[in-house]
């Protein structure tokens, strides 16, 4: 098997089922996640998308749906052609009870060789997780992942992709 | 917030976390054979990296993978540096890069 490319862990004072929740259902990820509704039935193999407003984000389909435990979804990234023509690359996250504390663990792998969203998404998934934690804590996601700070990273990471792409 | 800082302090840590920078996902011989660290010194280190989550580490068949976490880092940047005047912060990195390429 090949190694992740992306492991990423952040200890959230929170509990399975909060997390849980903030992970799988639109109405919170939108308070965290830049403003993107993510919406899915999660039935096995079910599609999932991430909608900021009208405008498509990603889409994706349900891989593993272990309540509490394990999530795990493809990624298709559908901001711009450059993203569109890769094949979908895999979002897992994981979570334990530690204490009074949930250990999260994100692992993002099966990339396309020189995919374009492997760059575009590194600097992301620190931001989503920051503000993630800062939403079950304190009760408001970051600014760095407000909306607004998404659109001006939407062109930002359009514009390198389309910098590198031969 | 405090174990992150200790583990920072120490300049063997922190070339540690530049080498999982250029190349993530390194298991310990790896890292080994790139620094003159001996193997005991290397491995006490990246525990101490992973007790402050600046290190995460997952396992592959027999191999522990370790992977820099910028999640922590991120945090910092966020409660404390994004509190005090980034952009004066930045002003200044600037001027240092370009003072820096001149004499170079």
């Amino acid at each position: 098997m090949d190694k992740p490319v992306f492991v990423y862990v952040t200890y959230i004072a929170t509990t399975p089922e909060k997390l849980w929740q903030a992970l799988t259902d639109g109405a919170f990820t939108q308070q965290y996640w830049a403003g993107i509704r993510l919406d899915s039935t999660w039935a096995p193999g079910a599609s999932v998308t991430f909608r900021m407003g009208d405008e498509i984000y990603n889409t994706g389909a349900v891989l593993a749906y272990e309540p509490h435990r394990r999530l795990s979804y493809s990624w298709k990234v559908e901001i711009h052609e450059v993203f569109r023509r890769e094949r979908p690359s895999r979002v897992t996250f994981e979570i334990e009870p530690m204490g009074s504390e949930v250990k999260l663990t994100m692992t993002h792998d099966d990339f396309d060789p020189d995919s374009k969203v492997l760059g575009a998404v590194s600097n992301g998934w620190p931001m989503v997780l920051a503000s993630l934690k800062s939403f079950l804590e304190i009760g408001h996601g970051l600014a760095v992942s407000s909306p607004e700070a998404a659109k001006r990273t939407k062109e930002k990471v359009i514009a390198d992709a389309q910098a590198t792409a031969s | 917030m405090n174990a992150v800082f200790k583990a920072l302090a120490d300049p063997s840590r922190r070339e540690l976390l530049d080498r999982l920078y250029a190349e993530n996902g390194q298991t310990l011989n790896e890292l080994c054979a790139r620094l003159v660290m001996t193997r005991q010194a290397v491995s006490k280190h990246l525990a101490i990296l992973e007790d402050a989550n600046l290190v995460a580490t997952v396992k592959r068949g027999r191999e522990k993978l370790h992977y820099l976490n910028p999640v922590p880092i991120h945090e910092i940047a966020e409660r404390w540096i994004g509190k005090y005047e980034r952009h004066r912060l930045r002003a200044l990195s600037d001027l240092k890069r370009g003072l820096e390429e001149r004499d170079g």
